[in-house]
């Protein structure tokens, strides 16, 4: 791993190939969609979707209404909730639980939270998944839009603030729900999610959108502010 | 009068003073719109919806046309002797604004003719510019004989060759009109017997050609110099005979036409100005409906999700609902039961069931029970009022949401008096079915759900059928937005204003029957 951390940049590209060519990789595979990453950062491609997350083990609970899930996550889980930017293998004490984090980056549109969950052989049902991630813009973005799908319901922040929450049993839809027109920030911004399971496959994908509706791509993915 | 005031908005054919015969194609001129008919009636409206009398131009005559190209306003006007003896005159002026100093109307003379012994009646004339070449084109003629085409010049509106002989195009027609779309030319033209009133057999009727000079065959292939035709429009809705097409094309996508009503029941057998939108399938134009009053589902094309009050919905009903994994049989409960934090709007509405085992609501348990069972009788409509205990009192969001028959994804569009209008119809306010609760646009693009109707700019909706026959919904407010602002499904969930792009399907939505 070390090595491949010193690889030059174009290594550093052209290794997820790499990784998909030989099946001896040191990434941790969490199904068969989600790795843990082994580069700095990412890049949002054509599509715009979050390809690289911070993934809290799930948290049992129960309801998918909005009202349920609103008492949900504005209930205090472990401390920080709203604020903390966590390292990968970083627990949290939950009830009676200890909760890790993981980073993972996925292979497709999506974040596949059963694949996530089920890998590490605990609940997918009646399930809340807390997720994080920062994304840096190399410039101020004005009326951009953060556009999500989740299966089942989920609420977003961007930098704190709380901008989409779609409820319900549902399927992932890309740009299922959209946030209004939002600032990107110049560097670094935290999305935060939280995606509540009733029962079967749970998982979710985001973009953030420009000001003509059109996917941002180029933004940079990383798990941790720059120091 | 009184009659009249007694009509809902929407139902009429346009506002104010619409009484005219013969009209040419609507034309707009610095911010007005300009209608001419037969025997001068000319008639100008500032938005498209409410007319007034207008300013007679310099030469009267039968049914009028106009066409702007360049900077002049050519208007052809057929000139009778004793039929089929008649001259199509030109005429023209750089504004169509009596307040303008560039208001003066120029005698161009004469540019196609009838003797009165051949097979033409040069009247009811149609100009032409084929967007395609430029060429400007003008069809003529009546019952006498041939509707004929011949070529004039762009730059002077007159004749180009006035020794070329005139093609003939149709037969047992007149008013007579062209449009071009999509490779195809279009001959527009009225059939039947025009004043006469509640008793005319006006309608309007077509046929396509490959060329500007025909054959123009109608979609039975049946070539309308031998009297085809196929139908845009008829009588109906309390009018009766249609006749003198024009397009008014209002870009981006949006067309329509203006027509006269040979005798409009409402304004007591008036002959009248009307607009309708133009629609397009398969190939042909289809004649459009303006907006309706009444209750609808609002649907997205795009994303086949519906608009709704932002609240948590209460299933129609009551809720039952299927159970999750491994919780035992599909059964009938309360929505939610066994979730935590409460169901917030899940109250049974109209005393459906909102819990049980599969009883019956009069009595015993019905075959097969659960979900599928049903709860043994009819299920009322949800109606606001029943559920809207749940609702918070003040301004709410708006979303969309796959539709449920739920009362907040229920919409009343109602006409809105003396509120102004566009091209065919009043603004409307879109209010949740039942309530006041009023849809609005906000300073900066979205959307909000009023407590109530106030009657501001940004709750009044300008509703436009698109050519597939969707609609365009767009705010009264342009202040602090950017122009042609219209309603955008950008999410399965969410709504919001964009500027309208009629390549998308994003602000396409269907009005349904809830």
């Amino acid at each position: 791993m070390t090595k491949i951390l010193r690889m030059s940049l174009r290594a550093t590209i052209l290794l997820p190939l790499l990784l998909l060519a030989n099946p001896v990789s040191a990434a941790t595979s969490y199904g068969t969609t989600l790795t843990s990453p082994v580069t700095p950062s990412r890049v949002t491609g054509a599509d715009g979707f979050i390809p690289r997350w911070l993934l809290l083990e799930p948290i049992p609970v129960n309801g998918l209404t909005e009202s349920a899930v609103q008492a949900m996550v504005k209930k205090q889980w472990f401390p920080d909730q709203f604020t903390v930017i966590p390292k990968d293998g970083q627990t949290e004490a939950v009830d009676d639980s200890t909760l890790t984090w993981h980073a993972v980056d996925t292979r497709l549109y999506n974040v596949n939270l059963y694949h996530f969950a089920h890998s590490l052989k605990k609940p997918t049902s009646n399930v809340l998944f807390w997720a994080v991630t920062i994304v840096n813009s190399p410039r101020e973005m004005k009326d951009v839009r953060l556009a999500i799908g989740s299966n089942a319901a989920s609420v977003w922040w961007l930098n704190g603030e709380e901008v989409v929450g779609i409820y319900n049993d549902r399927q992932t839809v890309i740009d299922d729900g959209v946030s209004r027109r939002l600032t990107l920030k110049k560097g670094p911004n935290v999305v935060r999610a939280a995606v509540v399971n009733g029962g079967g496959a749970t998982d979710f994908c985001a973009r953030f959108l420009d000001e003509n509706d059109k996917p941002i791509a180029g933004l940079t993915i990383t798990l941790s502010r720059p120091h | 009068m009184a009659t009249m005031l007694a009509i809902p908005a929407c139902a009429r054919a346009l506002n104010g003073d619409v009484g005219i015969h013969d009209p040419s194609t609507i034309t707009y001129d610095d911010g007005k719109y300009y209608v001419y008919g037969t025997g001068g009636g000319p008639l100008v409206s500032d938005d498209g919806w409410t007319w007034r009398r207008g300013t007679v131009p310099s030469r009267t005559g039968a049914a009028p046309d106009v066409i702007h190209i360049g900077d002049k306003y050519f208007m052809y006007i057929a000139r009778g002797y004793q039929q089929p003896k008649a001259d199509v005159m030109m005429i023209w002026s750089k504004s169509l604004d009596p307040n303008s100093p560039d208001y003066k109307w120029n005698d161009g003379g004469v540019v196609a003719s009838s003797d009165g012994e051949e097979d033409s009646n040069a009247i009811d004339p149609g100009a032409f510019l084929d967007p395609t070449t430029g060429r400007l084109w003008l069809v003529y003629g009546s019952y006498f004989g041939y509707i004929r085409l011949v070529e004039l010049d762009p730059k002077t509106g007159m004749r180009k060759d006035p020794k070329s002989k005139p093609i003939n195009l149709a037969i047992n027609c007149e008013a007579s009109d062209m449009i071009y779309h999509d490779g195809w030319y279009y001959l527009l033209a009225t059939h039947g017997s025009c004043c006469a009133g509640t008793s005319s057999g006006y309608n309007i009727r077509m046929g396509r050609s490959r060329h500007v000079t025909g054959p123009f065959l109608d979609a039975e292939g049946v070539d309308m110099i031998q009297g085809g035709g196929t139908e845009l429009i008829g009588s109906g809705q309390r009018k009766v005979g249609p006749g003198h097409f024009g397009l008014l094309d209002l870009g981006n996508g949006v067309q329509k036409f203006s027509m006269h009503w040979e005798a409009d029941l409402d304004r007591g057998g008036a002959s009248v100005l009307d607009i309708r939108p133009l629609l397009w399938k398969d190939g042909w134009p289809v004649a459009g409906e303006n907006p309706k009053e009444g209750t609808y589902e609002i649907h997205s094309v795009h994303t086949g999700t519906s608009l709704a009050m932002a609240v948590e919905g209460s299933p129609v009903g009551g809720g039952r609902m299927r159970q999750g994994p491994g919780l035992g049989p599909i059964g009938v409960g309360r929505p939610g039961a066994g979730q935590a934090g409460g169901t917030r709007g899940a109250r049974p509405a109209n005393g459906g069931s909102s819990g049980g085992g599969g009883q019956r609501a009069g009595g015993g348990p019905r075959p097969g029970g659960g979900i599928f069972g049903g709860t043994g009788s009819p299920i009322a409509d949800q109606t606001a009022a029943s559920v809207d205990a749940n609702w918070p009192a003040g301004d709410t969001g708006a979303s969309m949401e796959n539709y449920q028959l739920q009362a907040q994804q229920k919409w009343q569009i109602t006409a809105v008096p003396d509120a102004g209008g566009y091209p065919g119809a009043p603004y409307f306010k879109i209010t949740v079915a039942g309530t006041d609760r009023a849809l609005a646009a906000t300073a900066d693009g979205e959307l909000v759900v009023r407590a109530s109707f106030t009657g501001t700019p940004e709750q009044l909706w300008r509703l436009d059928q698109l050519s597939d026959g969707s609609w365009r919904i767009m705010p009264k407010s342009q202040a602090n937005l950017k122009d042609g602002m219209a309603l955008s499904a950008i999410g399965a969930s969410f709504p919001t204003l964009s500027k309208f792009n009629a390549k998308s399907d994003m602000q396409h939505w269907l009005l349904k029957t809830p």
